[in-house]
């Protein structure tokens, strides 16, 4: 445990990266957690006489069209933008995985019709499928979510299949099978440890692309619905509003830069460990 | 015999850690015209990183280096990179253990050997470039030469890529030749060929040859001299049957006894 | 005929696809092994030598079961013959501990349940063996030299006793008093449990150090057998001849 802490000091004073991702990261989440108690205002709350608002003391990052106090928006629509990102990545790196691991341990049939099933996903631009997949179900977060989620598991299923063929021709696997480990052991023991280090950074890019992913589809309309917003479906609304007033695109936008940016900093960091 | 290598007080530390770490102290060389040399030692003894520095192959900003790598009346760990370039490949050649990876898979073969003189003699011409490729590619015992000029490295077998490793190396006509375990991943019966061929370009070209292996027994059957290193250090040189019957050294004394003896007739 | 044989081959042929089952391409087969025979006498040290595409390792590969594409027989007197490889760097999973290395052939043993005690008594029983200190338990693959990682590996295939040991160039990617170390220790495993070992090499003075019998192969073929003194003495076939002057033997 003492080795673990020594080696996370060390990782952090010598890796920009990882500093970086871990303070901007910080500071999202703060966001999001301090508005799990408190917002200084209900997010729904609507106040027709100070419609569009600039910065304030009573709105540090001033009003919405309706009057709704921005900051406290950004502070829920954040944490839902974060749940659903999660949720994808999830979805997507669970299923990838299993998918992935079983193809390319066990080749064959198996593996050549699953990948082909793969390929043709993998012709269709995530979000576009994703579309497909919210037209079917319906529109709504959780929706959205489990559409995202399916459209992510392609690139998981890829990259664990690619290196499970790549471990499963090590010598360790052969002499794993020759003490008689089953199959289902040396997927899971054997083999899915050894790729943690790859899985990890597929998992931080692939959290950055649901975050985006997230927010072009509420953009496009499809995600959470009024009068709950997510960091997409606000600036979605606020786009007409860009010059009156610019802070209400501003705080939404920064917000997704700052989690993309963080996620992509902690991502390199983590590949950058030693 | 004429001097045309001198390496005195070779030191190369690595400081890619928090500690500094010693690859190779007080590393002395003298090489003559036409002399074979071998350096012997296990993986870790700074052998292949000394004859790196040698051939100017020791870029890395982690890397501090010092002392002196005499040669044509130039200080190659402190002479510019234009200066070192117009020696790398020409008049200094090196060859590696790997011939499955230190040939280019995209390229022909005849383009890989032709590539030094490309760089180094721009003057000759393409046809006459050709013709000493497959001159050169002959000499290295490849007999159907000009078909090997259009074949790609993956249509060779590992101890015809080290053939042509080798006719690169040699088409400028280098002065020192450095063959970093040039036959460790080479069978035996072709370990044995690689070897006469270095042994028949060091007679007929005169090429100073520094010999890198950790077998003692190839060593001793090529090279005049050898140095022994360990961790870094030389802990003994001398001609070669010298320190193979007196080794004077404990640790060279535990590198003989590791080969096993071989007595047909007890 | 032996007396009383540890392994018995007869008439083995092996093949291998060179490409994996696809649907768009016929499997093409490349036979690797020609009609190979011989036995193996229980306790002895049984050598087999040749060059890279030999076959050396493809019949290895056969008798342990992992290619199962070959006609012929192999009989075998004890289930379970277990196998340690060429490279040590890669022949240890890198994220595992080499205790719990040492514990897996134990723990996923059919035939018998280990108590978490007898366990932990026979991986002691092990370290002693191959020379390591208790301390090593806990360290990972990475942290360890060729030669000790080398070690671990035999540890691991003894760890349930098998009656036969298939060591696949052991020592070659070690350096040369490491090989020593290393052989001394299986030499001396040999002594003290008798185990049988097929002891594959393309070092001829390796082989001649450690072998009761040994066997020529070259392109699949085996090309001589014999007790290793006479092979090396008096060889019959002129490639047996040009590998042993290669090596500078004779």
């Amino acid at each position: 445990m003492k080795k673990m802490q020594t080696s996370l000091k060390k990782n952090i004073r010598e890796n920009t990266y990882l500093l970086a991702g871990m303070i901007i990261t910080g500071a999202v989440l703060l966001l999001i957690i301090v508005g799990l108690f408190w917002m200084p205002y209900e997010p729904t709350m609507m106040n027709a006489s100070e419609k569009l608002a600039g910065i304030s003391l009573r709105h540090p990052m001033g009003t919405d069209n309706m009057g709704r106090d921005v900051l406290s928006r950004v502070m829920y629509g954040s944490r839902i933008t974060l749940f659903i990102a999660i949720g994808t990545v999830l979805i997507g790196a669970v299923m990838g995985t299993i998918i992935g691991a079983v193809t390319g341990y066990f080749g064959g049939m198996l593996d050549e019709v699953a990948m082909r099933i793969i390929d043709a996903l993998f012709a269709f631009p995530s979000i576009l499928l994703a579309l497909v997949i919210v037209s079917v179900f319906g529109t709504g977060w959780l929706q959205l979510l489990l559409s995202l989620g399916i459209a992510f598991i392609p690139s998981f299923a890829r990259i664990v299949r690619g290196e499970v063929l790549r471990c499963k021709s090590m010598d360790y696997v052969e002499n794993a099978r020759l003490i008689g480990v089953s199959d289902l052991r040396m997927i899971f023991v054997h083999i899915l440890p050894n790729i943690k280090g790859v899985m990890a950074s597929s998992i931080m890019i692939g959290f950055n692309n649901a975050v985006l992913a997230e927010a072009g589809l509420s953009y496009l309309g499809v995600g959470s619905q009024p009068p709950y917003a997510s960091l997409g479906k606000m600036l979605s609304d606020a786009q007409q509003y860009m010059f009156t007033a610019p802070f209400y695109v501003l705080c939404p936008g920064v917000v997704i830069v700052l989690m993309v940016l963080g996620f992509a900093f902690l991502g390199e960091g983590l590949a950058r460990w030693k | 015999m004429e001097i045309i290598l001198d390496v005195t007080d070779l030191h190369i530390e690595f400081h890619d850690h928090d500690v500094p770490e010693v690859a190779v102290e007080d590393f002395d060389l003298m090489l003559g015209k036409g002399e074979i040399v071998g350096i012997v030692g296990e993986s870790g003894s700074g052998k292949s990183m000394s004859a790196l520095a040698i051939a100017g192959l020791l870029n890395r900003k982690s890397l501090k280096k010092s002392g002196r790598i005499m040669f044509d009346g130039n200080d190659l760990l402190t002479c510019d990179r234009k200066t070192l370039r117009s020696y790398q490949g020409d008049e200094i050649s090196i060859i590696f253990q790997e011939p499955m990876t230190s040939l280019n898979p995209v390229k022909k073969i005849g383009w890989q050997v032709e590539e030094p003189l490309f760089i180094h003699h721009p003057e000759v011409t393409k046809p006459e470039r050709k013709e000493k490729a497959i001159g050169m590619l002959k000499a290295v015992g490849l007999e159907n030469a000009e078909d090997v000029y259009n074949m790609y490295p993956h249509e060779l077998s590992g101890g015809m890529r080290q053939r042509v490793m080798i006719a690169a190396a040699m088409i400028g006509d280098p002065k020192i030749l450095i063959a970093d375990e040039p036959t460790t991943a080479l069978d035996v019966t072709v370990q044995a060929q690689i070897v006469e061929l270095l042994k028949r370009f060091n007679k007929e070209r005169k090429t100073s040859i520094i010999f890198i292996s950790h077998d003692l027994s190839l060593v001793n059957q090529l090279c005049q001299r050898v140095i022994v290193m360990q961790h870094g250090n030389i802990v003994e040189s001398g001609k070669t049957s010298d320190v193979f019957t007196h080794p004077r050294d404990i640790y060279t004394k535990r590198l003989i006894a590791a080969i096993p003896r071989i007595d047909l007739n007890t | 005929m032996i007396e009383s044989p540890v392994l018995r081959v007869k008439d083995l042929n092996v093949f291998y696809k060179n490409n994996k089952s696809r649907f768009f391409s016929k499997n093409k087969k490349i036979q690797a092994l020609f009609d190979v025979s011989f036995e193996m006498e229980e306790g002895e040290v049984l050598a087999i030598a040749g060059e890279s595409g030999s076959g050396k390792s493809t019949l290895a590969r056969a008798i342990v079961g992992i290619n199962k594409d070959y006609t012929g027989q192999i009989w075998q007197k004890y289930e379970n013959p277990q196998m340690v490889f060429q490279d040590p760097y890669s022949s240890l999973n890198p994220s595992k501990t080499i205790g719990w290395l040492l514990e897996e052939p134990l723990r996923v043993d059919k035939k018998k349940k280990w108590s978490r005690r007898e366990i932990d008594d026979r991986v002691k029983e092990i370290m002693e063996e191959i020379e390591l200190p208790l301390s090593m338990l806990g360290r990972y693959p990475a942290q360890l030299s060729g030669g000790q990682r080398q070690r671990v590996c035999i540890g691991i295939a003894l760890m349930r006793s098998p009656g036969l040991l298939i060591a696949d160039e052991p020592v070659s990617a070690l350096d040369v008093t490491i090989q020593a170390q290393v052989l001394e220790l299986l030499e001396n495993l040999h002594k003290k449990h008798g185990i049988s070992i097929i002891f594959i090499s393309h070092d001829l003075r390796v082989v001649y150090k450690i072998s009761d019998h040994v066997m020529i192969m070259k392109d699949g073929h085996v090309v001589e057998y014999g007790d290793t003194r006479s092979v090396y003495k008096a060889p019959q076939h002129p490639y047996t001849g040009q590998l042993l002057k290669a090596a500078g033997i004779c």
